[in-house]
């Protein structure tokens, strides 16, 4: 006797959704596995991972300024993954878009006004979308690899942002610390819930979801983007140019990682650090699948990564436990996720051997 | 004395033996039985016909036999005694021999990689000097130093046989082994089998093309619906009764589809292909030249030839999906069309049904609905302003259905649950109903059962009658013979003239598959 | 030859002997059909398990020998997981990377800061001694000259072994290897396996001889490079081992001007090697003919057994 895997007729729907529950499941049971390998107290490491830090007000709060730029980029990323764009390198983008916009501020500085926020804003998609475009421009003109060339261009995107923060972008009366002026008030995102962090981000991330859910189901733009993942030749066949496709689904996902990145500087950071991110652009590419590469299930997964963010800074403190821990469990979930995955086009069966006639199995 | 006592170390098999007997084999997929309780038995020197319709079961069954399957009961018997083929290794220890439909081959290898890679043994001057013993021997010459990209369609098929030779084979088994060659190469074809059959060769051909099983078989099991239906003795068979055997009452009335020949006489030309030249886009792709061709209203234009030959090129060269930098080659009436995109060209009222249904001309994992949608966005208006219009695509889908007889679950069922049929019917009613005036189809049945191959040419033959220009680019010449009005042949990148194809016969179609631009003494256009 | 020239040499040799390593790994993934991205994950995990092994045995060599198992288990679970269950192999690899980041941070966090004593030096009385080609051939440690062993070995491998045709044979179509009775999966297993203990191989290298010491993510992108020069490679072994070394130059290259003290910022000059690697990727993708007719076709594709 043995399991076999059966294939499915047609894709399960219900699986499609029940998977990543799933995922979730095994990955906190996996999770206590290694708490007590470490040697700690597995009930109080989870109720110090999953549930102090959302059991305040403030704790809340905090979930939803790290879920929104996950929930906005990983929006961006899926309509990409939908079409069969790799972009991974939204850290990169993130990045310039938070030179951008900050550069916009800095070179503003003092001047305040409503004006001001806007064109960080604008600057930030912009920057945003300068970065992804190097990497439409290499596949569709040269075939280069986007994942590749987008992956290279993070590095390089976070040695450019020390530079700019140890150079022409450092606060002049800074001590020479690698650092930008704070800055000036007008600069900075209103904050929404007061004596918390909560910034218009969160509510700006719903509605990116909301506006990615329509455009995937009902634009032929967003049609066709699907076409391109599922079936290229039928894209073509329709009429749909690839080669734009690759551009609009990388602009996508660049100018939403930069907006992403301008609203880090300019709300929880409030300057330029040498590091404005912890790793949100790759996190995002998680949150992707694990939201099925939909808008409305990525709002569910950003909010997750984002819990794993909050947990692993609290088990440091609480815990003594290494931030590290919050990558274990990113990369355990996408594990456990593409495992469960399989029950979407196929089944488990027992199969007892009962043939005259037997085949090979590979 | 017998001749197994003096020379005990001799194999229990004689001439009167039968080689291989397969009894009750049945197999079954979810939902289907593909063999149920099939008994066969195939005797040495003797070529022997598996006949059925696509679905009738019989790769199932070769594959059974050749250890790629498992059947779920039955037994098989060699030479006399009770075997278990659980792999292809073991089926080639045994003496069986197998050259697939598809072929088995790895384009970036050499030929004598390929064929040691077949065998499981080195690829050393030994074998390469084997190779061109056999070759020779049989006529089928092969370069082994080559890679197989760079080979036709025939030289690969030989690389096949040669492969299966190689291991002196007591059973040799050929799954459509003509559907991809010329009539010059299928009568070659048939030379080296009767030549195999005469050394004491057995082979199963499978096939569903009744001339040929006449010509070359001399026993024919016929399969339906996974059952034996019948054996018989091709020679003395009509076509017509082998016809009938295979199908049914689901064979199609011959006179359903006879072809009125309609004259092109004042009649006006659709599409225009003007001297076109399209070099190859890539290695593996065909360059075309001097490709002159015209549509005319009210007929089907039929392109005989054996695939690779240019087809796919110019399917996309005439659909716009390869469009042309320059002016003058491809006119629909009074618009020149070289530049447009596929959109455009669509929407002047040029459709198109590509070859391959699975991610060509559907899209297997979404729904009937956006399958309609797919083409439809344009001249159907399912698409308004960048915004997809989900329910006209729904009604949309629900008519190709209910007009074309697709049987599903409704619009909502995805493209690829469907059967290879009733996804063509989807297919080429999505296209027929948006009422083009051309259509360019490609293989329209490749793959599908009769009733839905039926179905296809007669709404094909009604578009046509409604005043359209369509153009069937196929390598099943009977199915050209019995639906085009005129009909030329594509063979390396360049296009033959048109013939009436009531005045041709298949020699004749196979003179212009080979190569030949004109017949002698027959009035043609372009 | 100034003994500064021999220097920089031999610390190019140090640069370059792990992106053979993690190149020549995933050039065989490849060749077998499959898209291994998680090869920066494995050098992680390989780092951090190789210096632990050697710092708690004492042994070089038992660090070594872990890193390579450490790489081959992380890469288990992609193959289980992309031939098994068939899930993405994009995703898989991503999921890889990120999942090795992060373990190999968590397991090393008793490590960082701590120095162990590094791969020892070869030394063959005599040779060694001798001026210029003593250093520059004989003085190096027991990994590079396996990196040259490996890339030999796998030349060999893929152009004259049985085996080796079959593992050809399965990158270039799964579906007719299947056909003709090879079994796909296991030759793949075999493949990923390979390539996870070279990826430990280049981590173990990073961390006991390049700098002896562990630092949370070392390894700097060199897995996305080692995976640009297996393109860059047209999947050939030679051309691999020329493109590891030309990318190692240009490594020590950048850090010896920045040496110099020229105006140039360091990070600008810290970017040469990944702004090279784009660069390397369009001149060789720009030829689309030639990485079509080199690509083992059905890289990437899952492989589902119909018959």
């Amino acid at each position: 006797m043995s399991v076999i895997l059966e294939r499915r007729p047609t894709p399960s729907g219900l699986m499609g959704w029940l998977a990543p529950v799933l995922a979730l499941v095994m990955t906190v049971a996996a999770s206590v596995l290694l708490f007590l390998l470490l040697g700690l107290p597995a009930g109080a490491a989870l109720h110090a991972f999953f549930i102090e830090p959302v059991s305040s007000r403030y704790g809340l709060a905090e979930l939803a300024v790290k879920a929104a730029p996950l929930i906005m980029i990983g929006v961006a990323l899926s309509i990409g993954f939908r079409a069969q764009v790799f972009n991974i390198g939204a850290e990169g983008q993130l990045i310039l878009g938070g030179i951008a916009g900050g550069a916009v501020a800095l070179a503003l500085y003092p001047v305040n006004g409503w004006f001001v926020l806007p064109l960080m804003a604008l600057a930030g998609i912009a920057g945003g979308m300068g970065w992804a475009a190097i990497p439409a421009l290499l596949k569709t003109r040269f075939g280069a690899n986007e994942i590749l060339t987008s992956l290279m261009l993070t590095y390089v995107a976070v040695l450019l942002l020390s530079y700019m923060v140890t150079g022409p972008l450092r606060d002049p009366d800074g001590f020479n610390f690698p650092e930008s002026r704070l800055f000036q008030s007008s600069a900075l995102l209103p904050r929404i819930l007061s004596g918390t962090r909560l910034h218009i981000g969160f509510p700006i991330a719903i509605a990116i979801a909301l506006i990615g859910w329509v455009f995937l189901s009902r634009t032929l733009l967003g049609f066709a983007l699907r076409i391109n993942g599922e079936a290229p030749r039928a894209a073509r066949f329709a009429g749909f140019n690839s080669g734009r496709l690759v551009w609009v689904a990388l602009l996508i996902g660049g100018g939403v990682s930069g907006l992403a990145g301008l609203f880090e500087v300019a709300g929880p950071i409030g300057q330029l650090l040498p590091n404005i991110s912890p790793g949100y652009g790759f996190t995002a590419i998680i949150v992707a699948f694990l939201g099925r590469l939909h808008p409305v299930g990525v709002v569910f997964a950003g909010l997750v990564m984002a819990l794993s963010y909050l947990g692993g800074e609290a088990a440091q403190i609480t815990m003594n436990l290494p931030v590290a821990v919050t990558g274990v469990f990113q990369g355990m979930l996408l594990f456990f996720l593409l495992a469960a995955d399989v029950l979407i086009n196929y089944r488990l069966r027992w199969s007892g051997k009962t043939r005259s006639i037997t085949s090979s199995q590979p | 004395m017998t001749a197994e006592a003096i020379h005990p170390g001799i194999a229990p098999g004689s001439l009167d033996q039968p080689l291989a007997e397969l009894a009750g084999i049945s197999k079954a997929y979810p939902g289907v039985l593909a063999n149920d309780a099939i008994d066969l038995v195939v005797e040495p020197g003797r070529i022997h016909a598996l006949l059925g319709e696509n679905g009738a079961g019989k790769s199932t069954l070769v594959k059974i036999l050749y250890g790629l399957l498992s059947a779920d009961s039955g037994t098989l018997r060699w030479q006399g005694a009770d075997v278990t083929i659980d792999s292809p290794n073991t089926a080639r220890r045994l003496g069986i021999a197998m050259v697939f439909q598809h072929f088995s081959l790895f384009d970036s290898l050499t030929v004598l990689e390929n064929i040691a890679l077949g065998m499981g043994v080195d690829a050393d001057t030994d074998l390469a000097t084997r190779i061109e013993d056999v070759s020779t021997r049989y006529g089928l010459p092969l370069d082994a130093s080559r890679s197989v990209f760079e080979l036709s369609v025939g030289e690969r098929q030989r690389i096949e046989i040669v492969r299966c030779l190689l291991q002196d084979p007591k059973l040799l088994v050929m799954d459509e082994p003509t559907s991809v060659l010329t009539p010059a190469e299928v009568e070659q074809l048939f030379v080296t089998l009767r030549r195999l059959a005469s050394e004491g060769v057995a082979i199963l051909y499978i096939s569903h093309k009744l001339e040929e099983i006449r010509v070359l078989c001399d026993t024919a099991t016929i399969l339906r619906s996974g059952r034996v239906v019948a054996t018989a003795s091709p020679a003395d068979e009509s076509a017509a009764s082998l016809a009938t055997l295979m199908m049914g009452e689901n064979a199609p009335n011959g006179s359903s589809l006879a072809v009125s020949a309609p004259s092109s006489q004042g009649r006006s030309s659709l599409l225009r292909v003007n001297d076109l030249e399209v070099p190859a886009s890539s290695s593996d792709a065909q360059s075309l030249s001097g490709i002159t061709l015209s549509l005319v209203a009210g007929t089907i234009t039929g392109i005989a030839g054996v695939a690779g030959n240019g087809q796919d090129e110019l399917l996309a060269v005439l659909t716009g999906e390869l469009t042309l930098s320059g002016l003058g080659k491809i006119r629909m009436g009074d618009t020149d069309v070289g530049e447009l995109g596929v959109a455009q060209r669509r929407r002047l009222g040029l459709s198109a049904v590509p070859e391959e249904r699975l991610g060509h001309g559907a899209v297997p994992n979404m729904s009937l609905s956006e399958n309609a949608a797919l083409t439809g966005f344009t001249r159907r208006g399912l698409a308004r302003g960048g915004w997809l219009r989900t329910g006209a695509a729904r009604h949309f889908a629900q008519e190709i259905i209910d007009r074309f007889d697709v049987r599903c679950d409704g619009p909502q069922s995805l493209a690829g649950s469907l059967s290879g049929g009733n996804l063509q019917k989807f297919v080429v009613g999505r296209e027929v109903l948006q009422a083009p005036s051309v259509l360019v189809v490609s293989q329209p049945t490749w793959g599908v059962d009769a009733g839905a191959a039926a179905a296809i040419h007669a709404a094909l033959r009604e578009l046509a009658n409604t005043g359209s220009a369509v153009l069937v680019i196929s390598q099943d010449l009977d199915e050209l013979m019995q639906l085009t009005d005129w009909l030329g042949a594509l063979c390396a990148g360049r296009l033959s003239r048109f013939y009436p194809t009531a005045s041709l016969d298949v020699q004749q179609v196979g003179l212009l598959m080979g190569g030949a631009n004109a017949l002698e003494g027959m009035e043609s256009r372009a | 030859m100034s003994d500064a020239l021999i220097l920089s040499i031999l610390t190019i040799v140090t640069a370059s002997t792990p992106l053979v390593f993690a190149g020549i790994g995933e050039l065989v993934v490849e060749r077998s059909g499959v898209l291994n991205l998680g090869v920066e994950g494995m050098i992680l995990v390989g780092a951090v398990s190789g210096f632990a092994l050697a710092n708690l045995s004492g042994s070089a060599t038992i660090g070594v020998v872990g890193a390579c198992v450490a790489g081959a288990v992380l890469a288990s679970l992609f193959a289980f997981l992309t031939l098994n269950l068939k899930s993405s192999q994009v995703a898989t690899g991503l999921a890889l990377t990120i999942f090795g980041a992060g373990v190999s941070a968590l397991m090393g966090q008793s490590y960082v800061g701590i120095a162990v004593g590094g791969l020892p030096k070869m030394n063959m009385p005599g040779l060694t001694d001798l001026p210029v080609i003593g250093p520059l051939l004989f003085g190096h440690d027991a990994l590079v000259y396996l990196s040259f062993a490996l890339v030999a070995s796998v030349t060999w491998f893929l152009r004259r072994s049985r085996a080796g045709l079959v593992l050809r044979a399965v990158g270039d179509s799964h579906d007719s290897a299947h056909a003709l009775g090879y079994r796909v999966i296991r030759v793949r297993w075999g493949a990923i396996l390979f390539g996870g203990a070279c990826s430990g191989l280049a981590g173990a290298y990073l961390s006991l001889a390049y700098t002896p010491m562990w630092a949370e993510n070392m390894s700097a992108g060199r897995g996305w490079i080692a995976l640009a020069l297996v393109v860059f490679a047209v999947w050939q072994p030679g051309r691999l081992l020329l493109g590891a070394y030309i990318f190692g130059g240009i490594s020590i290259l950048q850090l010896h001007i920045q040496a110099l003290g020229l105006s140039v910022p360091s990070q600008l000059m810290s970017m040469l090697p990944y702004v090279v690697t784009i660069i390397v990727l369009v001149v060789i993708s720009r030829d689309s003919a030639r990485i079509r007719r080199n690509a083992p076709a059905s890289i990437g594709k899952p492989f589902h057994p119909t018959a």
